[in-house]
């Protein structure tokens, strides 16, 4: 079958040979024009007069646009109209759009956006969180807040309490090809826009409100993207809103793709968060109660932040049991770019508050972090996976909840972990670091064992819902479309080989073709992880429509049950004839059956109210565990990943290969983050950090040196999903903690202090770590 | 047309000429003069290496190489290694390996690969670690980027051996 099969990438042919197009290596017609921004120069501000005549004067320029010419709704927003595409009478951020420029080349545009001469009366920007709080500027009304038991009276109680604060930086996602959109006007006033977004159905409402046309006259076409993690999920509005309006007021075709110092200026990154932390626990380090507060930095529009900093107080818990606990979280609006959705959307930051708990209590009872760990995870269920549960816990009969009372049915953890510190035999390494540490005064090493527990749905249950659209022709080929984006993530090659296995044919039979709003409508943000969960679905439902039809067909032909017509290998087996598909396909026309199907997915079990915190947010979690060793140098703060060992929980694999791919590639992103990847502002809002020169992601010099990464060959999603997969787009990114908690537990092998590492843990930060542990 | 100045490269084999402004890069002439749209722009500073090209057997960001600079040169994109009926063996280790996800940055990690194997046909796993460090990748984590050039270094090794 061609399911759990570890097949290339279906676009790997072209995509070595340079023949794969993205948005930008489209063939355009020769009229087309290009697109540039002019940008705010300050943060916060009253706009008090534009001149643009140099722009309009500026060489190949042919329109300039403000925001009073926009003939339709000024508005890029995913969420509640607070965006508008270009800025009013005020300003909000230092990067803001201001106007648009149209030109006969991309240089001629951008040479000319920086010829606008605005003046602003200035007002006080808020720039960081205190800014905001001091302030009481946010969004919502008040603090969001999650509660189960009584976490003051169990804090109060226990036998240690600890306290502390973590600040947690963003992440700039920097996929390889920047934001772009192609608008292509069309006879009476339609637009087809090619757009790089996870979100075609957004931009297909966003483009058609501001030309004020229905949806129908906007046709939204994405074969791939150079890269997405989120970055694509709204932040592509605002330049296929900017190509579509050019266009229709041009009449020309119009194309805008950002330079990458504008991308980064422009668009909005991972939240940076604070988290505060109070806990309480017993003399095995398990947590009785525990209160955390959480602060968000939004940046200046809504744009996903609720549904984000929901993200990050259902991950307050990570993989463990909290019996008393209160999650607070603040949403904080600043005068800064406006943050958004990233791989894991809150989730990490969540995650990291709770895991630096775990550690701060192992360096207060001084004992090994993964004791501690192991104390607090969730209790072993039997049946968690589908298969018997390992022999550390003993099973118990009735689940225990999260903090916002969801129970937790399929906890494998405990099979995991044990099965990775024996495989990355963490026990013998912990003591040879420490025999390391003891004879080494200069370069210091740490391990450290952290696990992932991530919920898996929108926790808007409503985008909990899938399309597709599926064709067989007479020849037996098969033509496949559902909602879902390529990002690179291997999801239209996942989900091509649910197809052929529903067909029971090759998986070249099936052609993988461009997600169209025309085709399949509203689809949600391939997003959440959700993007085979959903659409594999789907289409699975599409094909089996059409192979009952195809199966009553013949059963009739051959005088049959259609249960004992059979699809295998290539042919149908009917009675005792046996045939080709394609001949099948050719007898099913013949015989005027509709080979034509749609399919529809909804995930079941979901049930959640965000303002309560109470219910079923995700209809599964997927897991996985990460243990890496690191050296530091004491006297530089220079440091190093040594060696990463990783199981991740992919169910059944619907693809290894891919599956693999993502676990690698999301742990380096995430070990990034919390390692080199630093955004920093000036004290007037600019962000300084806006280029690859400034702004240091991982590159091939810097992955481990040792990096063994396997799928837990015991996976078995013990939910209906499809053929028993679990996502696994997010969750591994978080496997990155690892590499903070190991920087943290090779900074407290200097001194006695807690090293109280901040992320992301830089050179400079893990040596001014190292500095207080030892002056403590 | 006087400010523009005339140009003659040998571009995958094939002469070509073309007019470009005298301040025009490398990558803009490839891309929008020749259509020739596998090297990709990234960052436009150097730093991705989406947009590397050979340029007289040297690897090049041709974001930040005047096409004035590229006069005379011989240039080698990555569809002048292979096609996708008959992929050169770099680029099929590529592919077996799962040497990418998006894909934006594989035409520069093929054309620098492929260069790197010719300085040294039988680089370490550290020396492709380095060898490899300009070219910038968001999505695989590079462990199979490093796989793919390992596995056609020994394919490559193994076929010239052959042929001896």
């Amino acid at each position: 079958m061609s399911v759990a099969t570890p097949l290339p990438h279906d676009a790997a042919a072209l995509h070595v040979t340079g023949q794969a197009r993205y948005v930008d290596d489209i063939p355009v017609p020769a009229t087309t024009l290009h697109l540039a921004f002019g940008l705010s120069e300050i943060a916060h501000g009253r706009i008090t007069r534009i001149d643009l005549s140099q722009v309009r004067a500026a060489p190949g320029v042919v329109a300039v646009l403000t925001a009073s010419d926009l003939p339709g709704e000024n508005d890029v927003s995913p969420s509640v109209h607070d965006e508008p595409l270009l800025a009013e009478n005020t300003v909000f951020y230092h990067g803001q759009p201001i106007f648009l420029v149209v030109a006969q080349s991309h240089l001629a545009a951008r040479k000319a956006a920086r010829l606008g001469r605005i003046t602003y009366e200035e007002q006080p920007a808020l720039l960081s969180i205190d800014d905001a709080l001091a302030a009481d500027s946010r969004f919502e009304e008040g603090p969001r807040l999650f509660r189960k038991g009584d976490a003051a009276g169990a804090i109060a109680e226990a036998a240690h309490v600890i306290e502390g604060v973590i600040e947690i930086g963003g992440q700039e996602h920097f996929y390889l090809e920047g934001q772009a959109a192609l608008a292509l006007p069309q006879e009476g006033g339609d637009m087809v826009v090619h757009s790089s977004t996870q979100h075609p159905t957004e931009i297909q409402h966003k483009v058609a409100d501001a030309l004020g046309r229905p949806m129908n006259a906007v046709r939204v076409e994405v074969r791939r993207m150079g890269g997405g993690f989120g970055g694509k999920e709204s932040q592509g509005n605002a330049l296929a809103v900017a190509c579509a309006v050019a266009a229709h007021v041009t009449g020309r075709p119009c194309k805008m793709r950002y330079d990458r110092d504008d991308d980064m200026t422009i668009t909005g990154k991972r939240h940076d968060f604070r988290i505060t932390y109070r806990a309480g626990f017993d003399d095995e380090g398990r947590i009785t109660g525990i209160d955390f507060v959480q602060y968000a930095r939004c940046g200046w529009s809504q744009d996903l932040s609720l549904p984000v900093a929901d993200r990050a107080m259902l991950h307050a818990d990570n993989a463990y049991y909290l019996p008393h606990v209160r999650i607070e979280s603040h949403r904080l609006k600043t005068h800064s770019q406006s943050a958004t959705a990233f791989r894991g959307f809150g989730g990490p930051q969540g995650m990291v508050g709770i895991e630096r708990v775990m550690d701060h209590i192992a360096h207060h009872l001084k004992v090994d972090p993964l004791d501690v760990r192991k104390a607090n995870f969730y209790a072993a269920m039997a049946g968690a996976s589908g298969g018997s549960i390992g022999a550390e816990k003993k099973p118990e009969a009735v689940p225990q909840t999260t903090p916002y009372h969801m129970p937790v049915e399929d906890f494998v953890l405990h099979e995991i972990t044990g099965a990775l510190v024996e495989s990355a035999d963490y026990r013998a390494r912990r003591a040879a670091v420490a025999r390391w540490n003891d004879a080494n005064p200069v370069l210091k090493r740490g391990i450290a064992l952290t696990p992932v527990k991530f919920g898996i749905s929108f926790t808007l249950t409503h985008l909990n819902q899938a399309g597709a659209l599926v064709h067989v022709y007479s020849d037996g080929s098969i033509h496949m479309n559902h909602g879902g984006t390529e990002m690179g993530q291997g999801l239209f090659q996942k989900v091509a080989q649910v197809a052929a296995a529903s067909f029971a044919v090759d998986v070249a039979a099936v052609k993988i073709t461009a997600t169209d709003t025309g085709k399949v409508p509203n689809t949600s943000a391939t997003a959440a992880s959700s993007g085979s969960d959903l659409n594999g679905m789907a289409v699975k439902a599409a094909c089996d429509t059409i192979r009952e039809r195809i199966a009553l067909h013949l059963a009739e032909t051959h005088q049959t049950e259609p249960a004992r017509v059979f699809f295998e290998e290539g042919r149908v087996f009917v009675g005792d004839d046996v045939m080709s598909f394609a001949e099948a396909a050719r007898s099913a026309y013949e015989a005027r059956v509709s080979l034509s199907a749609t399919g529809f997915y909804k995930t079941p079990k979901l049930a959640w109210d965000r303002i309560a915190g109470r219910g079923r947010p995700f209809f599964y979690f997927a897991y996985g565990a990460a243990v890496t060793e690191v050296v530091i140098d004491t006297l530089t703060g220079e440091n190093r990943i040594l060696r990463t060992d990783i199981l991740h929980d992919a169910g059944t694999s619907l693809n290894p290969a891919i599956d693999i791919g993502q676990v690698e590639g999301g742990f380096v992103q995430g070990a990034g983050w919390l390692t080199t990847e630093e955004l920093v502002w000036s004290d007037k809002g600019k962000l300084m950090t806006h280029a690859p020169s400034t702004y240091k992601i991982p590159a091939c010099s810097d992955r481990p040196a040792v990096f063994n990464v396997a799928l837990w060959d015991r996976g078995r999603n013990r939910e209906d999903t499809i053929y028993r997969s679990k996502a696994v787009g997010e969750p591994p990114l978080m496997l990155g903690i690892s590499a903070l908690m190991a920087l943290s537990d090779a900074v407290a092998a200097c001194g006695p202090g807690y090293p109280a590492l901040d992320a992301p843990a830089t050179p400079e930060r893990v040596l001014a770590a190292v500095r207080r542990v030892r002056a403590a | 047309m006087a400010d523009k100045i005339h140009l003659k490269m040998t571009v995958n084999g094939q002469p070509v000429e073309t007019l470009a402004e005298p301040r025009e890069l490398l990558i803009h002439v490839l891309r929008e003069r020749l259509d020739i749209t596998g090297p990709h722009i990234g960052c436009e500073t150097t730093h991705c290496g989406a947009c590397t090209v050979d340029l007289d057997g040297k690897s090049v960001k041709s974001c930040t190489v005047f096409a004035a600079q590229a006069d005379g040169a011989e240039i080698t994109t990555v569809e002048g290694i292979g096609s996708p009926d008959k992929l050169h063996v770099l680029q099929e280790m590529f592919r077996e390996h799962h040497g990418l996800q998006c894909g934006f940055c594989t035409p520069g990690m093929i054309t620098r690969a492929w260069r790197l194997l010719q300085e040294n046909p039988t680089p370490s796993e550290e020396e492709i670690r380095f060898g490899m460090a300009g070219n910038l990748c968001r999505c695989t984590g590079y462990q199979n980027i490093v796989k793919a050039i390992m596995a056609a270094a020994t394919e490559m090794n193994a076929a010239k051996e052959a042929a001896e």
